[in-house]
C-alpha cells in the first residue's frame, strides 16, 4: 500500500476541513448584521462545498455512484423546496429541513452499527457510545421535526395534544432509551435491541412535540435545530471527524441561544414550554368578558385618525400573516408617508411564527428594515405616537402583562401600545388570542376596534385615505 | 480515554463556546435567516453520509447511504438557498436603495 500519498491526502483533507470550519464561524458571524448577512450565508455555503469536496478525496471511498445518486436527488429536492416555499411557510420549511438533517445523522450511526457488527476489532467504547447517542438524538430530531412540520402545515391539529400520564410515559421512554443504549455498550451484538433503540427514539420524538401548542412552535423549532446540530456533532464522534464535531457544536450552541431568547420574550422557562402544555390549560379561563362592549369604528373613521396623525406606529402580529396582508400594510404606509405622516413598525420578538419571522414577511412586502423597530426601541416612542395601529397582534400588546400579577402573561415583555395617544385595533372578532387571555387594551377608552379581515380593512382604510 | 477522544472533546467544548459567542448578539431582525442558515450548516451530516455511502457494500447499506446523502443534501441545498432568498429581500430605505453603488454610510 502506498503510504506517502495516502498520508498527504489525509493532511489535505484535514486542512480543508479546518478552512471549512473557519468559514462556518465567519459565515455565522456575518449573518448577525443585515448588511453582511447575505455574504455570510454564501461563505457558509462555500465552507460546505469545500468540506464536501475534501470528503470525496477520502481513501475509504471506493465507489461514487451511490454518492452521486444521493447528491442528485438531494440537490433537486432541496432547490425545489427552497424556491417554491412561501415566506409565511418558513417555520415549517426549517422544521422539515431540520428533520432531514437529523435523519441523515441517525442513518450514519445506524450504518456504522452494521459495519461494527461485522468488524468487532473496531469497537472502541467511545465510538459505540457515540453511535447510540447519534441514533437517539438524530431519530428523535427527525420525528419531532416532522410533527412540528405537520402541526405548522396544519396536516394535524396545532393545539396541544395531551393525555394522562404523558410526562411519566415520556420520562419512562427516555429512560428506556438510555437503558437500552447502556445494554448495547456492554453487549454490542444485539441487532434486535438496537432496532428497539431506533423505534423508542422515533416514538420519543413524536411524544415530545405533540403536547406543545401552536404558539410555542417557534421555541420547539429552535430547540430541534439545536438537536440536529448535536446529532451532527455526535456523528462526528462516531467517525472521528472534526469538522462534523465543530459544525454540529456551533449549530447546537446557536440553537440553544435562540431558544433562550425566545423563551425570555415569552416570559416562559424552557421546561414550562416543553412540559407546560400552555394552550391546553389556559383556554378554560377565557370568554367571560365577551359581552363587554369595546368602542367600534368604521374604516372611514380610522382613515381620518391615521390621515391626520403626525406619527403612526404599526404593530403587526401573526394575524397579519394569516390574512396575507403584508403588502396592504406596506401600501397604507406609503400612502400615509406621502401625506407626511411618520410611519414606524413595532416588531415584538415573537411576532409571527418563529423568531424574526415578521421581519422576513415585511421584507418580502418591500418594507425597508430600518423602519422596523425592536421592542425596547419602540417602547420609548409610544408616548410620542399619535396612533398605534395594531394589526392581528394580541397577547404581545396586553397591558395585563405589566399590571395584573394574576394574568398568565404577567411579566412578559410587551409593546406598550396603550401609551400612544390613541389605538386602533384591527381584529376579526372580540375572541381572545391564541393563549386564550382577555386583552384589557380592547376596553381602554383610547382604543377603537375595527372588526374585520386584516387585509380587507387595510385596503378599505387606504381607500378612504386616498379619497380624502 | 484515548488521546484522540480527548482532543475531540476539547474541540467540541470550545466550538460550543464559539457558537454561543457568535450568536449572542444577533438582532431579532435576522433570527429567522440565522436559524435557517445555521440549519443549513447542520447539514454537515452530509459528510458522514458520503463516507458511509462510498464504502459500504451490501444492498441494504447502499440504500441507507443513498438515503443519508439525499436527506443531508436537501438540508444543505434547501437551507442555504432559502436563506439567500430571504436575505435578498432585506433592504434599507428607498433613499439609499436608489444608489446601491454609493459607498456604504449610515
Amino acid at each position: 500500500m502506498p503510504q506517502e500519498p495516502t498520508r498527504s491526502i489525509a493532511l489535505v483533507i484535514a486542512l480543508t476541513y479546518l478552512v471549512a470550519a473557519v468559514l462556518f464561524i465567519v459565515g455565522l458571524k456575518l449573518l448577525s448584521s443585515p448588511r453582511t448577512a447575505r455574504r455570510g450565508n454564501a461563505i457558509g455555503a462555500l465552507g460546505m462545498l469545500l468540506a464536501i469536496a475534501a470528503t470525496l478525496l477520502d481513501q475509504q471511498i471506493i465507489g461514487f455512484r451511490w454518492i452521486l445518486l444521493g447528491f442528485a436527488i438531494g440537490t433537486a429536492a432541496g432547490a425545489w423546496l427552497a424556491l417554491a416555499v412561501k415566506m409565511t411557510a418558513m417555520p415549517q420549511m426549517v422544521a422539515l429541513l431540520n428533520g432531514f438533517g437529523g435523519a441523515a445523522s441517525a442513518i450514519v450511526a445506524i450504518a456504522e452499527y452494521h459495519l461494527l457488527l461485522l468488524d468487532p476489532a473496531q469497537r472502541a467504547t467511545d465510538v459505540v457510545v457515540s453511535i447510540m447517542a447519534t441514533t437517539l438524538i438524530g431519530a428523535l430530531t427527525f420525528t419531532g421535526s416532522m410533527v412540528a412540520f405537520a402541526k405548522l402545515q396544519e396536516l394535524m391539529p396545532g393545539k396541544a395534544i395531551t393525555f394522562p400520564l404523558q410526562k411519566a410515559l415520556n420520562f419512562a421512554l427516555l429512560a428506556a432509551a438510555v437503558g437500552v443504549s447502556a445494554w448495547l455498550v456492554v453487549d454490542f451484538d444485539m441487532p434486535t435491541v438496537f432496532t428497539a433503540l431506533i423505534v423508542i427514539s422515533l416514538v420519543v420524538g413524536v411524544l415530545l412535540v405533540i403536547p406543545i401548542g401552536g404558539a410555542d412552535m417557534p421555541v420547539v423549532i429552535s430547540l430541534l435545530n439545536s438537536y440536529s446540530g448535536m446529532a451532527g456533532a455526535a456523528a462526528g464522534f462516531v467517525l472521528h471527524n472534526n469538522v462534523l464535531i465543530i459544525s454540529g457544536a456551533l449549530v447546537g450552541a446557536s440553537g440553544i441561544i435562540l431558544t433562550q431568547i425566545m423563551c425570555r420574550a415569552m416570559n416562559r422557562s424552557l421546561t414550562n414550554v416543553l412540559f407546560g402544555a400552555f394552550g391546553a390549560t389556559t383556554t378554560a379561563a377565557a370568554g367571560d368578558g365577551a359581552d363587554r362592549p369595546g368602542r367600534t369604528v368604521r374604516p372611514e373613521d380610522a382613515a381620518v385618525m391615521l390621515g391626520y396623525a403626525r406619527s403612526v406606529v404599526f404593530v403587526p402580529g401573526y394575524g397579519l400573516a394569516v390574512a396575507q396582508a403584508q403588502h396592504s400594510v406596506k401600501e397604507l404606509a406609503t400612502l400615509l408617508e406621502k401625506r407626511g405622516v411618520d410611519v414606524k413598525y413595532a416588531i415584538h420578538p415573537v411576532a409571527g411564527r418563529m423568531p424574526g419571522h415578521m421581519n422576513v414577511l415585511l421584507a418580502e412586502a418591500d418594507v425597508p428594515y430600518d423602519k422596523l423597530y425592536e421592542m425596547d426601541d419602540i417602547n420609548r416612542e409610544f408616548d410620542r405616537t399619535d396612533v398605534a395601529l395594531v394589526i392581528g397582534a394580541n397577547d404581545v400588546t396586553n397591558p395585563a402583562a405589566r399590571t395584573d400579577p394574576t394574568s398568565p402573561l404577567y411579566g412578559m415583555p410587551i409593546l406598550d401600545v396603550d401609551h400612544a395617544k390613541s389605538v386602533i385595533v384591527i381584529k376579526r372578532s372580540m375572541n381572545p388570542g391564541f393563549a386564550g387571555i382577555e386583552n384589557e387594551l380592547y376596553y381602554n377608552e383610547k382604543t377603537a376596534m375595527l372588526f374585520g379581515d386584516a387585509k380587507k380593512m387595510l385596503v378599505a382604510v387606504a381607500g378612504e385615505i386616498s379619497k380624502a | 480515554m484515548t488521546e484522540a477522544l480527548l482532543v475531540a472533546l476539547y474541540i467540541f467544548v470550545l466550538a460550543v463556546f464559539v457558537g454561543f459567542e457568535v450568536i449572542a448578539k444577533v438582532p431579532t431582525l435576522l433570527h429567522t435567516p440565522l436559524m435557517s442558515g445555521s440549519n443549513a450548516i447542520s447539514g454537515i451530516a452530509v459528510i458522514g453520509a458520503i463516507l458511509i455511502a462510498g464504502r459500504l457494500a451490501t444492498p441494504y447499506d447502499k440504500i441507507l447511504g443513498v438515503a443519508a446523502v439525499a436527506l443531508a443534501t436537501i438540508n444543505v441545498v434547501g437551507g442555504f438557498l432559502v436563506t439567500d432568498r430571504m436575505l435578498r429581500m432585506f433592504r434599507r430605505s428607498p433613499a439609499e436603495r436608489q444608489s446601491p453603488a454609493a459607498p456604504r454610510h449610515s
